[in-house]
């Protein structure tokens, strides 16, 4: 517990990704069987997912921890797994400390009724660190900044093998992960996935440059639509079905309705998870409502439909289609949809063209119409596991951009902790007639102040962080820790895919993927955007043109 | 009860702690006729008081940090030696805090009060350790009065720092810590625990520092970092500086550093992502939550006055063990550059 413990505190505090897979290289190659194996579950899907956390340390608390100075110790510390563990008293021997696989197994096979008590006497055998561990590893994702592709980067590199052959068995393996690690370590086949649904790492595309174009031929490409929703596969065999983001990630849980419609099917097909009401995409937004939902209720389900629109088809019962054309591959899942009729699913439409001219009429009409771009792939291309050149490509919608006012600068992290890097931006918002809070900075423009719209820290050149980063510290207002408050004056044109409703910020909206476009200096801060425009940007909730006035 | 009536002699005021009989401030916040400074650190020890008195190492502080005319008058009085102020008897005793910190022991008409300033029980190489005096009123801060702050012992954080060191031996390790007692703490530990190569100091650790030996602390080579100097010189060497320029513009001077924080808060999270360092160390000059707790009881004082800190918490787990603990909320004093 102790090694895994030291870990998951060096990994907390430590930026670089590279330092945290070397870390985590080290921590796997090192540590014997079936601690590692516990470890990396703890890092990637999570262990006990119904363990009674809350209460049991409830119980445990009780004499061990008076409730005043537990309340005055948590609202200083602010997270109350880091607040008992550091609190919990220490024991007057130097206890024999648990082993991981020792406390997953106690707490595994603990009666509901001694859940409790087993975490009390496990807490009483821990220092601080451990303590802090331990209810980390309860309370499901640790946060220490490592993801589960990371976790699995890490294992990818201690055996030499590329990551996709990891992601492509991961989902049939379970804890302590016994046969990988003698897979990884060279003492063992590879683990066989044979008979359960599996991920196989997507084929994805790239940005489409000046330079692509000269080789470009129309005959060579068939295009669709870019749809804005979230990538995933779909692995169905028999009563077993998945569903998989880009990542890997199994997300069926959270959409059971399309977990029904692929059940009996036999099949690993390519798709966009969308939002659809009454044959129209909802935007994004939508989709996010359902996405990191534990409990899906039938109201959530019936407000926020999905549904998957095609892409393509990999394996057809036994069939393995990865190898034929992209063109052979879509006459099989044509003719898959119309023999199978999935519920809640159809196939992503090819847009007709013949020439470079057709593609750019399209292309700009894709803002309006409420689509994100446009998909180019080779009619020749075989289905390839990551990101291969000159297959498929994607051309984005033009950016939208508003000129926003610098508000709040925050300083970076790893190499960039001496500059400050992150930006939050706002646009002006008229005061309200007979409004008394707000208005410091109404002597700017009359009668309006700013509302913060987003935040980004990228965008810029290396040689422009440093002007932002200058003057930052010269207009400082005031401190809050790492981030300053700047003086209302620089104008920060903002580009971003999209623009939202939303609940979390005081201008009522929020930016999909903003960046700085460019720094306009020239710029005074009252010529900047206002809430009015940057509200006429949201897109109708039904699909299609821009809302009205 | 002999305590209820220190109260008729020694009160809290809007400049600091009064000794009425004795006309004399404890680290008054506000200039005064008559100070007694417990240490050297910038809320206790403050400008254009009268007369100052306080240990010899602690008006050495004062005057490089203030300039010779930080006070009408200096009066250095070593650790033990009694003074008398109109009546009062007065005594400075090791706080243990940083080099030349006192605690300030008054007596009147048989009664005793102790004035602890900041304090600490842990062992530290750079200053006299902690003496306790049995009193009638314990006066004491609560700087990390939480249950949650028990500092490591510091010898072993700076071997972590040390190991961090070995382990990275073309990083450069820079450690913001507070100018006064916690840099050359620090250095001196790990002198101790055996690193034997040059240490560089930001240009505002230098003078303290220089300080430091020559009132005896011996820090072995200690070098300013040069104006002229180039990231590949620091590879793996180990860098004091003030916790600000951590993210300031001066630390980048330095490829790609491991930042590091020498402080009682790294204790906690929170305040170690605002801090954004990678190498928290968990070492402070003050008192921890079991000491302060044991360190009132050891005095058997029954009245207890907390000057500073997180009062509520200390006042009322004081009260449960049948200790009466008042908070005095005198204002001017700070926690944040510990």
């Amino acid at each position: 517990m102790q090694a895994f413990a030291l870990l998951l505190d060096t990994l907390s505090t430590t930026p670089s990704r590279n330092a945290k897979l070397a870390l985590l290289t080290e921590y796997f190659r090192t540590t014997p069987d079936p601690d590692r194996g516990f470890a990396l579950a703890a890092l990637t899907d999570g262990l006990f997912p119904r363990l009674p956390l809350r209460r049991s340390l409830a119980i445990q608390m009780e004499g061990r921890i008076d409730p005043v100075l537990y309340a005055l110790s948590r609202d200083y510390v602010g997270d109350t797994a880091e607040t008992v563990a550091l609190m919990w008293p220490e024991p007057d021997v130097p206890p024999v400390t648990p082993g991981l696989a020792e406390t997953v197994e106690l707490l595994a096979t603990a009666a509901p009724a001694d859940v409790a008590e087993t975490l009390g006497s496990l807490l009483d055998r821990l220092d601080a660190r451990g303590r802090w561990a331990l209810l980390k590893l309860i309370g499901g994702a640790p946060r220490v900044g490592v993801s589960a592709r990371l976790a699995k980067t890490a294992l990818a590199e201690m055996g030499g093998h590329p990551l996709a052959e990891i992601e492509e068995i991961w989902h049939a393996l379970a804890p302590p992960y016994t046969d990988l690690f003698r897979w990884l370590s060279g003492q063992g086949p590879r683990p066989d996935a044979a008979g359960k649904p599996v991920f196989r790492p997507l084929m994805l595309s790239h940005a489409i440059e000046e330079t692509d174009w000269p080789g470009f031929l129309p005959e060579d490409f068939a295009a669709e639509w870019k749809w804005d929703g979230i990538r995933v596969q779909i692995a169905a065999h028999g009563t077993h079905v998945r569903m998989f983001s880009r990542a890997g990630d199994d997300i069926s849980r959270a959409f059971p309705e399309i977990v029904a419609a692929y059940e009996g099917l036999d099949v690993l097909a390519d798709g966009e998870l969308l939002v659809v009401r009454s044959g129209v995409v909802a935007p994004f937004n939508d989709l996010q409502q359902r996405l990191n939902r534990k409990a899906v209720t039938g109201r959530l389900m019936r407000e926020h439909p999905a549904h998957i629109r095609l892409y393509d088809l990999l394996i057809d019962q036994n069939e393995d289609l990865r190898a034929l054309s992209f063109r052979e591959r879509r006459t099989r899942l044509e003719a898959w949809v119309a023999k199978h009729r999935p519920l809640l699913s159809d196939v992503s439409e090819l847009v007709p063209f013949s020439s470079r001219e057709d593609l750019d009429a399209l292309w700009a009409e894709t803002r309006s119409s409420g689509i994100e771009g446009l998909m180019l792939k080779r009619w020749d291309s075989p289905y390839l596991s990551g990101r291969p050149r000159g297959h498929w490509f994607k051309w984005k919608r033009a950016a939208l951009t508003l000129d926003c006012v610098l508000m709040y600068a925050q300083r970076g992290s790893g190499k960039r902790s001496s500059y400050y890097s992150d930006y939050t931006f706002g646009v002006w918002r008229e005061i309200a007639a007979g409004s008394k809070d707000g208005a410091p900075r109404g002597d700017i423009l009359p009668g309006h102040e700013l509302v913060p719209v987003g935040k980004a820290y990228s965008g810029m050149t290396d040689a422009e962080l440093i002007e932002i980063d200058r003057f930052v510290r010269n207009h400082t207002v005031e401190q809050f820790g790492p981030v300053r408050a700047v003086e209302p004056k620089l104008v920060l044109e903002i580009a971003f895919d999209a623009i939202f409703p939303s609940a979390r910020h005081k201008s009522g909206l929020a930016m999909r993927f903003p960046r700085i476009h460019r720094i306009r200096w020239d710029k005074p801060a009252a010529e900047a955007d206002t809430l009015d425009a940057a509200q006429r940007l949201v897109e109708a909730a039904e699909g299609g043109a821009i809302a009205p006035l | 009860m002999r305590s209820a009536a220190v109260v008729q002699w020694l009160h809290p005021t809007d400049r600091g702690l009064y000794c009425a009989p004795a006309d004399v401030y404890v680290d008054p916040a506000r200039p005064v006729e008559r100070a007694i400074v417990t240490h050297g650190h910038s809320d206790h020890a403050r400008a254009g008081h009268g007369a100052v008195l306080a240990t010899p190492e602690t008006v050495e502080v004062m005057k490089l940090r203030l300039g010779a005319d930080g006070a009408g008058r200096f009066e250095g009085a070593a650790y033990g030696e009694v003074r008398n102020l109109d009546g009062v008897t007065v005594r400075l005793v090791p706080a243990g805090h940083v080099l030349g910190s006192a605690q300030v022991v008054l007596e009147w008409r048989g009664q005793r009060a102790v004035v602890s300033g900041d304090y600490k029980r842990a062992a530290d190489p750079t200053c006299v350790p902690f003496e306790l005096v049995p009193c009638d009123v314990f006066v004491t801060e609560a700087t990390f009065a939480l249950p949650v702050f028990r500092h490591e012992p510091a010898e072993r954080e700076v071997g972590r720092l040390l190991a961090s060191l070995a382990r990275n031996p073309e990083r450069t390790h820079l450690v913001g810590a507070y100018g006064l007692g916690k840099a050359q703490r620090v250095m001196r530990l790990a002198r101790d625990a055996g690193y034997d190569a040059p240490i560089y100091l930001h240009g505002a650790l230098v003078e303290m520092t220089a300080l430091y030996e020559r009132l005896g602390i011996a820090l072995g080579d200690v070098r300013p970092v040069p104006l002229d100097a180039k990231p590949a010189d620091f590879a793996g060497a180990l860098v004091l500086c003030p916790p600000s320029a951590l993210g300031d513009r001066w630390s980048r001077r330095f490829a790609d550093p491991v930042t590091a924080f020498a402080s009682g808060w790294m204790r906690i999270r929170g305040r170690i992502r605002q801090a954004g360092v990678e190498l928290p160390l968990v070492i402070s000059d003050h008192a921890d939550w079991p000491d302060l707790i044991a360190t009132v009881m050891e005095t058997g004082a029954d009245d207890v006055w907390v000057t500073h800190g997180r009062d509520d918490a200390l006042v009322y787990e004081l009260a449960r063990r049948g200790r009466k603990a008042r908070a005095l909320s005198l204002v001017g004093f700070e926690d944040e550059g510990e």
